[in-house]
């Protein structure tokens, strides 16, 4: 009985989270107004959000491109087909890792960092603080940041494949030797521009958008403690993570599933 | 007499606990009025149901004529633009230096230019004493210097009263004297309206004109500093002396000592 | 307010990387400079018996060079044959009215394409013209199914 009673319980709060964190977003949104105003909200948030993670994707971004190489090269040599080594190189990293990686890095970076400063903010009552000067925190706070990361991860995400390529490119061709011609021509005859580079790129803003929302509602909806500020951030990269996978199989199969 | 905040047959639970139950109390314009209680009572919880953070189960808080929790959004927050709320933890935003934290509500709220917001700003910091501190950022302050500097953000505006959450708490004796200095005389040179909520006994009762003391959810006590000193309330008297023993038991409730230690056994 | 001036930088930097990386994927990753010239081009169909593994997209070729793509592809439904519509790039506006289509695979496993035959005629196919002279894909299982057949009556 007591189980039943236990998933009962947490089926209902998580339901009421949800509608929280419904109700939280659509709070946030007026906040537009506040931003086109000033944009200057936005440039900074932009700057903590994007700025601040940009090396982290770009090392990341090269040293995945340099794996996928080697390992591409090793199982393709087998079939003697090195020349596919671009267009398989490309395809991983435009359809699935660039946008899918990003995320989990951007939740891991950005995603936690922005929840601890939601969090703190709301413990020592500055959340408060703002309320009571007669300034809506959710929009004056909440929603540059929200606007921020969804403006960086498409770019971030670009970057991470643009920068795997380069990566492949220099182990494939410059190391292991594969011909520099069919590398780039079957990589454009094979990656097409609406089918894969503009879904990866929707599949970015879209992780984009669910990791801010996760952390930044998690931040505000810790308990006002250290230990409820350490388990919201937490909570952001574990549901962050969760999250994309989940979407990334959905999107995949409403983008690719008809060709 | 002016009333400018009147709260009346106020009830307030939190989940089952009564926080408030049932309370009516009137402050004065222009005058300074305390609300002291012990730790737990819900203090701060009053003043976040003046400013309508939160909202009563029932009765009813009307700030200068206006039934704070019947406004909408938009009125409740010109009202709100009139009430400075001191925190206990200063609240400062911790991005931004002093300089711009006093700044935060004029930029928010009015379209002055840059040198305008510069002359008000020095202006509040001056009367704070912190002019030569606007480089600081909140990190850097002492806790007597943040309170000060939340202090000259909550005048910024000019509002009409000032709501201080235990201004008093962890200060040495120095920037006590401060504070009740700078209390005492933005009450009197621009006639502020100031509620404290606060537990230190004596340096409430030296600035404030009337006390109101709660305890568990009710008023037990309400008059002038010398009317309280001489109440005849037990429980007033254990607080306004700071007693260990009295109406308000040094033990938590427990089983009787000798049977607790008798009782040998792992429960 | 220098802090913020380098701030300002570092965020145009940024955006700046981002938008490049962009192009970057557009321009030398995938095919769209292929489809930056859609419009000058020309339409022309062809019918076939079976087109096969032929998609929209599928390469159109004369001698090997890529002339244009495949743009749609039909069921007539009175004769129960496909019709394939091809987009020719304009500079390509040559092609005799007796050209001969054939759908080929491209090496054993590869992608199926169009290949276009041009044949002797003065006259040049125009937009929206149609191609007479078809030949099928090649279905394996019909061509083993035939060369067994072949084996058999031998």
């Amino acid at each position: 009985m007591q189980i039943f009673q236990y998933l009962g319980a947490t089926t209902r709060s998580g339901f009421a989270k949800l509608g929280r964190a419904t109700f939280f977003l659509f709070h946030c949104l007026p906040g537009l107004i506040d931003v086109l105003q000033r944009p200057h909200l936005l440039i900074r948030q932009i700057y903590s959000v994007g700025v601040l993670s940009f090396l982290l994707i770009t090392i990341s971004g090269l040293f995945v491109g340099m794996v996928l190489a080697l390992q591409g090269y090793y199982t393709l040599s087998d079939f003697g087909a090195e020349a596919s080594l671009g267009i398989m190189i490309a395809a991983s990293l435009v359809r699935e890792l660039g946008p899918v990686v990003t995320a989990l890095l951007f939740a891991g970076r950005a995603g936690s960092a922005l929840s601890a400063e939601i969090g703190l903010m709301k413990t020592t009552e500055q959340l408060s603080g703002m309320e009571m000067m007669a300034v809506d925190p959710i929009r004056r706070v909440i929603f540059p940041r929200f606007l921020a990361g969804i403006f960086s991860m498409p770019l971030l995400a670009a970057l991470f494949s643009a920068i795997g390529i380069v990566g492949g490119y220099m182990v494939g061709v410059g190391m292991l030797g594969v011909d520099e011609g069919p590398f780039w021509s079957q990589m454009q005859a094979g990656i097409d521009f609406y089918d894969d580079v503009v879904n990866g790129f929707i599949k970015s803003l879209v992780f984009g958008f669910v990791v801010t929302w996760i952390a930044l509602f998690e931040g505000y909806d810790a308990m006002p403690t250290s230990e409820g500020i350490s388990r919201a951030t937490t909570r952001t990269v574990v549901n962050s993570a969760f999250s994309v996978l989940a979407l990334d199989f959905i999107l995949t199969a409403l983008m690719f599933g008809d060709t | 007499m002016d009333k400018i905040v009147t709260i009346k047959n106020l009830v307030f639970m939190r989940g089952q606990r009564k926080i408030f139950d049932d309370i009516s109390l009137d402050i004065q314009r222009g005058k300074v009025t305390a609300i002291m209680g012990p730790s737990g009572t819900g203090k701060t919880t009053l003043l976040k149901l003046i400013g309508g953070q939160l909202s009563p189960q029932s009765g009813s808080v009307v700030v200068n004529q206006q039934n704070v929790h019947q406004l909408k959004r938009a009125e409740l927050f010109a009202l709100r633009k009139q009430m400075g709320m001191l925190f206990q933890s200063g609240a400062l935003l911790t991005d931004i230096d002093v300089y711009e934290n006093v700044a935060f509500p004029l930029r928010e709220h009015t379209k002055l230019s840059e040198s305008m917001i510069r002359t008000l700003v020095l202006m509040k910091l001056q009367a704070v004493g912190l002019r030569g501190a606007r480089h600081l950022m909140p990190a850097e302050l002492s806790g007597g210097m943040a309170r000060r500097v939340a202090l000259a953000r909550a005048i910024a505006l000019d509002p009409m009263m000032i709501m201080y959450d235990e201004p008093f708490t962890g200060q040495d004796p120095i920037s006590m004297g401060a504070l009740i200095h700078l209390i005492n005389s933005l009450n009197k040179t621009l006639g502020l309206t100031s509620i404290i909520v606060s537990h230190d006994v004596q340096e409430t009762a030296a600035i404030a004109d009337y006390i109101y003391v709660l305890s568990d959810g009710k008023i037990v006590g309400e008059g002038t500093p010398e009317q309280i000193a001489a109440s005849d309330s037990e429980w007033v008297q254990q607080f306004m002396q700071g007693k260990a023993d009295g109406p308000v038991h040094f033990h938590y409730p427990a089983p009787d000592y000798f049977d607790d230690l008798m009782s040998n056994q792992l429960s | 307010m220098s802090n913020t001036y380098t701030q300002d930088t570092l965020v145009g930097f940024f955006v700046a990387c981002g938008i490049a990386a962009l192009f970057y994927m557009a321009l030398q990753v995938s095919n769209l400079s292929s489809y930056l010239d859609t419009s000058d081009t020309y339409t022309i169909t062809a019918s076939f018996d079976n087109s096969g593994g032929l998609k929209v997209k599928s390469k159109v070729s004369v001698a090997g060079v890529t002339v244009g793509r495949v743009s749609a592809i039909k069921l007539d439904k009175n004769r129960y044959e496909s019709i394939v519509e091809m987009q020719i790039e304009k500079k390509f506006n040559t092609l005799p009215t007796d050209t001969t289509a054939s759908i080929f695979t491209a090496g054993l496993l590869g992608e199926q394409y169009v290949s276009l035959e041009p044949g002797g005629s003065d006259e040049y196919l125009q937009d929206g013209d149609a191609i007479d002279i078809t030949q099928s894909a090649i279905v394996l299982e019909q061509v083993i199914g035939q060369f067994l057949f072949k084996k058999a009556s031998e």
